[in-house]
């Protein structure tokens, strides 16, 4: 097999079976006090600041940081399994995503020390959310073509432009920028820095982009002679492309890329029964299949990531496969239950089926489009 | 990973690169058994991997067994070898000797009917067997079926005793027809079934086949990218073109799949003996099957489905096995009946635990 594809088994240790007991009754007793209700896609729509808190208290985010920055030095396959309960129980998790998955890991590789102690301890306490700025108005697939600038000014940089699709920005505290420190030269990938901006600071505009269902998650962010201090400068400056490569195994490859429609899935199944017969057993079977399929792969490069590589091809699969499951579910819960799904449905199956059918031309656009992770992929098997 | 299986890997890897030739393949479909890939393979002591050395085997476990497999199938090796596993595994467990050669073995298929007979001082098997794997180019077959009193017996037969009638595959493998005309056998060639048998077998024998196929889909990889390097149009290679690019992405996705699904299942099996994860990873390499045969074929353009191409080596298999030991369709049938007869909690801690 070549190098790029080869994925290990990864048998999770004994000691998660506890924790993954803590985490489903934790979720059905939240559940049963009706603090929330089971969604599709929750990492993106589920935003609840006071869920993020009562995770922070029992210890589930920033589950693999150093104890000195307020972490719990776990496993990251501990972290594996509290996320994927949490997805698999649509519970709302979007307020804290960013900043437990992409942010804690980027200040602990490049932040300095003044940016984790001041920063981490309260994101693992669910007190703190990032967004996230890459894409632009004119830069999406094409990251590096952004325009966002910082120029230096004494002591403090001064930050020109807009960032676009940066989800959760009108609830998050900080967002992370990616933006040009410096005209490149013959590599577009030169010259481009991360910065730490605070949302709430002069000249910062967050206006919404309101989903086709109406709902508000996405923003443009517009920065308009924005003044930041050097020590907001994520690692090196001219560093940020590398930077921002590196967090993408772990945004491409994670159980929110094939378990966004899982609510559906299983409350197809809780709609069907017994005597659904063979078609429906069929489709049920080979859903399943690729289910497990895609978690295996997905653990496969989570135990490559904790080994210190950066499996970046098959992480993309994980998110090329995983995104068209998640759609997959959508068709196999249309053909077998003739249904009228509705944002506002009296059926919870039917709430389901929409908020899925009406968020699932997201799923493979953010974090890299279809096209993009397949044209990485063949780069990476040589053609 | 055992110990062995690196060095299992380089030999077996080796052996095929020598004798597991295109002229061999094409020889095989034309009738003539490849006797010195055999050789080779036995020599070695691949032939009876998986089996304890104080038995006559020598040693290593179910994935050291399966990863063998996946080279087999990668190099489309045309010979019984997954057979011959899981017939010497029987033969052990019912301590019978390890016979040596080629093996066979029945039921071959779900509704093949074997009975055993007690006679005066011997018993007595018949029964008929369709598809069975090169029964023409094997001294012996192994036989389980039950009594008319229900108690399962495993023995094995000489292939003179048998009638054969040939069959093939799609891919010109030897599946040939067994009749058992009330063939008489000594007391000390039965023994009683272990529980190994019936529902174990047909387990054992599904995840052969998703360890043949994972290596087929390997090789199948390697030729279309190769292919797509070297093959130009329009002034390059049509691997430059995006929109076959896009395709070899897709190709790769769920040839990587497969090879993990495949690992996974022989994992899961060995440390738990269910079948659930069996059924998930030949649901995985046939759907695959379908996915990855068309691009490369597309890919490849007519040079691919002629004889000379190497190609239909692999794809002819890949089309042949997702059919033996149940189809993703039988496979996602029980388990999606499984599935729903349960709560919906099922699926998710079928996942994960």
């Amino acid at each position: 097999m070549l190098k790029e594809l080869e994925l290990p088994i990864v048998d999770l240790p004994k000691e998660t079976e506890n924790l993954r007991e803590e985490v489903r009754s934790f979720l059905s007793a939240e559940l049963h006090n009706e603090s929330f209700t089971t969604r599709s896609d929750s990492w993106l729509s589920g935003f609840s600041a006071d869920f993020s808190r009562k995770l922070g208290e029992r210890g589930w985010l920033g589950m693999t940081w150093p104890k000195k920055y307020g972490g719990h030095e776990r496993t990251a396959f501990e972290r594996f399994v509290v996320t994927e309960e949490l997805l698999a129980a649509g519970a709302p998790v979007a307020a804290h995503w960013f900043a437990d998955r992409q942010t804690g890991p980027l200040l602990l590789n490049y932040g300095t020390e003044y940016q984790r102690q001041t920063l981490l301890p309260r994101i693992v306490r669910g007190e703190l959310f990032f967004a996230i700025g890459l894409s632009e108005p004119n830069s999406g697939s094409d990251l590096a073509s952004i325009s966002t600038r910082a120029k230096k000014s004494g002591n403090k940089w001064v930050i020109n432009g807009s960032k676009i699709w940066s989800s959760g920005a009108h609830h998050a505290h900080y967002i992370v920028v990616l933006l040009r420190t410096a005209t490149h030269g013959e590599k577009k990938h030169e010259g481009l820095s991360q910065m730490i901006v605070d949302l709430s600071a002069p000249g910062v505009t967050v206006r919404p982009i309101y989903l086709m269902t109406g709902e508000h998650h996405f923003n443009e962010v517009i920065f308009e002679d924005v003044e930041i201090s050097e020590g907001m400068i994520v690692g090196e400056v001219g560093g940020g492309w590398k930077q921002s490569m590196a967090e993408l195994a772990y945004e491409r490859s994670g159980p929110e890329r094939f378990l966004s429609t899982y609510p559906l899935l299983k409350e197809l199944i809780n709609q069907l029964s017994e005597t659904s017969g063979q078609h429906a057993n069929i489709k049920i079977g080979k859903l399943a299949s690729r289910l497990w399929t895609l978690r295996c792969m997905s653990l496969g490069v989570a135990g490559l990531l904790e080994k210190g590589d950066s499996p970046n091809i098959a992480a993309s699969l994980v998110k090329d496969l995983g995104t068209q499951f998640e759609k997959d579910v959508i068709d196999v819960a249309r053909e077998l239950i003739p249904s009228r799904p509705s944002m506002n449905a009296p059926t919870k199956f039917e709430t389901l089926l929409a908020e899925s059918i009406l968020h699932a031309p997201g799923f493979t656009l953010r974090g890299g489009t279809t096209e993009i992770l397949r044209s990485i992929i063949a780069r990476g098997i040589g053609v | 990973m055992s110990d062995i299986q690196p060095m299992l890997v380089d030999t077996a890897t080796k052996i095929m690169k020598d004798f597991c030739t295109k002229e061999v393949i094409n020889k095989a479909e034309e009738g003539e058994f490849p006797h010195d890939l055999w050789e080779a393979l036995e020599e070695t002591g691949m032939t009876s991997i998986g089996i304890p050395e104080d038995i006559g085997g020598v040693g290593g476990d179910l994935e050291d067994a399966m990863s063998l497999l996946k080279i087999s199938g990668k190099f489309a090796a045309p010979i019984p070898l997954a057979e011959t596993l899981l017939a010497k595994l029987i033969l052990s467990f019912a301590r019978l000797p390890l016979l040596n050669g080629p093996l066979s073995l029945l039921p071959a298929q779900n509704n093949d009917q074997i009975s055993f007979r007690k006679t005066d001082d011997a018993w007595a098997v018949s029964g008929k067997a369709q598809y069975v794997p090169w029964a023409r180019d094997v001294k012996n077959i192994v036989v389980f079926g039950a009594t008319s009193a229900g108690q399962m017996i495993v023995s094995y037969v000489s292939t003179d005793d048998c009638q054969i009638t040939q069959g093939q595959n799609l891919a010109g493998e030897p599946r040939d027809e067994v009749m058992l005309p009330d063939i008489l056998i000594d007391n000390d060639r039965i023994a009683p079934s272990h529980n190994l048998m019936g529902e174990d077998i047909w387990n054992r024998g599904a995840l052969t086949r998703t360890a043949l196929m994972a290596g087929a889909l390997e090789n199948i990889l390697e030729l279309t990218l190769t292919y797509a390097k070297e093959r130009e149009q329009f002034g390059r290679p049509i691997g430059k073109f995006q929109a076959v690019k896009q395709q070899l992405a897709v190709l790769a996705g769920e040839v990587t799949a497969s090879g993990i699904a495949a690992d996974a299942a022989v994992s899961a099996y060995e440390q738990g003996g269910q079948n659930q994860e069996i059924a998930m990873a030949k649901i995985q390499v046939g759907e695959a099957a379908k996915a990855v045969t068309n691009i490369a074929h597309q890919v490849h353009g007519a040079m691919g489905f002629t004889d000379e191409h190497p190609l239909h080596h692999s794809t002819r298999r890949l089309w042949s096995w997702q059919d033996e030991y149940g189809s993703e369709s039988e496979w996602a049938e029980l388990l999606g009946s499984e599935i729903l007869e349960n709560s919906s909690e099922q699926v998710w801690s079928m996942v994960t635990d």
